[in-house]
């Protein structure tokens, strides 16, 4: 077990309407990645809010030019793999009743998505909780389907929702995917850069940020758990590249308003009850052990996959658009491209016709890169 | 789907509270929570479920975020996030 901390608990809290406090830590930044000498230093947060204050901010333009902050595979709609979004459409034009949340109907499947499905006459509908698919379901005679994505933080709903006994025309086609995992994943790939992780902080309230120490003791990679703040995610990075100069893998919580060690444990027994982790495909990225989340057996009458028989072969009867082949989603999840490196981003892909799933999304990193200007990255802007 | 919104509870009914998000009530589940929730306590919603009891110390530093969130323009994607957080779930789904 490595040495943690939960430095930062007790400390005034941070505000970002504070410029001083603000100047402070961007001048601190620069400060401690000139100490590491060499370029570029690289971390990764994993984080679709986290690139969202990013970019709004105009955070990257205060980054130090040899401090490379990479977006990984944060955004919960964009790892959604294509052959679970089959699944969806699959099983919306066999006829069953779909609901789920509104991100997911644009997605790409191999062929269609749920908005194509939605067009041809599938019945989907949109829902913002899955407490109003199980309330659809009482008022309906004809099986509801919830396709559940998402990452910790909406697989406890789903799990909550089972736990309360829903109708037995009601079931869930499970996506869902556990955040822990993937960082081994892009810690192992051949060639990573990434030397550090920024943690989501909403996603370690659930989990509580003891779930990394194991990952920092195999990789020895340090981990800072921050909040969405920007004064939040500049003192994330300040205190991650400080473990990085130091040579010093642990784990260190900077959002103790939100984290504590243990996490939700009520949420967690709930988590672990109703989905067992599998090995899976996130999109583009690559086969993630213990990465998805699937239905126990104890709510095996309510796994989609065991109730129907799920066809996704007559889908791939024509072919896949030929620019999906060009697109590059994967590479940018796994923090090994990012979208200026993209022949499509901006011309054939764009947010109201979008090829690849991070252009979908509003916590995409094409998504959000997009909306602010094609390269919020303002140091290398052209 | 990451962020969360903060509200203010109004009323509990077992695993059911009534929550103020900014002068929009709706329905939150308490299944989740890992504390006792009451009337005037704040929440952290995610999808329709409370998965935290905001400690009363940081209440104020975290309704300041938000409100400089929702300050934003339409082009802004956190504050569109958030607001689309705040009016979903309002709707009627299906028949």
């Amino acid at each position: 077990m490595t040495a943690t901390a939960d430095i930062g608990a007790g400390a005034a809290p941070l505000r970002f309407r504070d410029p001083a406090r603000s100047r402070a830590l961007v001048e601190r930044l620069r400060a401690v990645t000139a100490e590491i000498g060499r370029a570029p230093v690289s971390v990764m947060h994993v984080c679709g809010s986290h690139e969202q204050a990013i970019a709004r901010f105009g955070l990257r333009s205060t980054f130090p030019p040899a401090l490379d902050v990479i977006m990984g595979p944060g955004c919960p709609v964009c790892i959604t793999d294509v052959p679970e979004v089959d699944e969806g459409v699959a099983l919306a034009l066999q006829g069953v009743r779909l609901c789920t949340y509104g991100d997911m109907l644009r997605v790409p499947g191999t062929v269609k998505s749920l908005a194509d499905a939605h067009a041809d006459g599938a019945r989907i509908d949109v829902v913002y909780s899955i407490d109003q698919a199980v309330a659809l379901a009482r008022r309906a005679s004809e099986e509801v389907v919830f396709f559940a994505t998402g990452f910790e933080t909406t697989a406890v709903a789903t799990a909550a929702a089972l736990l309360a006994g829903p109708p037995p025309n009601f079931s869930v086609l499970s996506a869902h995917k556990y955040i822990p995992p993937v960082m081994e994943i892009v810690a192992e790939m051949p060639g990573t850069r990434v030397e550090g992780f920024l943690a989501a902080g909403h996603a370690a309230t659930i989990t509580g940020w003891g779930v990394f120490e194991d990952f920092v003791a195999a990789h020895r990679l340090p981990v800072v758990v921050a909040g969405f703040e920007p004064l939040d995610i500049l003192a994330g990075l300040v205190g991650l590249v400080e473990l990085v100069r130091d040579g010093a893998p642990r784990v260190v919580n900077l959002f103790p308003r939100c984290v504590t060690r243990e996490g939700n444990r009520n949420a967690q027994a709930a988590l672990w009850r109703v989905f067992v982790p599998t090995g899976g495909r996130w999109r583009g990225i690559a086969h993630v052990p213990n990465g998805n989340l699937r239905l126990s057996d104890e709510f095996a009458t309510f796994d989609a996959r065991r109730r129907f028989r799920i066809d996704v072969s007559r889908l791939w009867d024509h072919a896949p658009p030929r620019l999906l082949a060009r697109c590059i989603c994967g590479d940018i999840m796994a923090g090994t491209r990012s979208p200026s490196d993209c022949a499509l981003f901006g011309r054939e892909c764009v947010p109201d016709d979008p090829v690849g799933a991070c252009m979908v999304s509003s916590e995409g990193t094409c998504r959000i890169w997009h909306q602010y200007g094609g390269h919020p990255d303002l140091r290398v802007q052209p | 789907m990451c962020l969360g919104v903060p509200g203010k509870v109004v009323s509990v009914d077992g695993f059911l509270a009534m929550v103020d998000f900014w002068g929009v009530q709706k329905q939150v589940c308490l299944h989740i929570v890992d504390e006792p929730v009451g009337p005037g306590d704040y929440i952290l919603n995610h999808v329709g479920y409370a998965i935290r009891k905001i400690p009363e110390s940081e209440i104020a530093a975290t309704l300041a975020m938000y409100d400089e969130l929702l300050a934003g323009g339409a082009g802004d994607l956190m504050g569109q996030d958030v607001r689309g957080e705040i009016a979903a779930g309002q709707e009627k789904v299906g028949p």
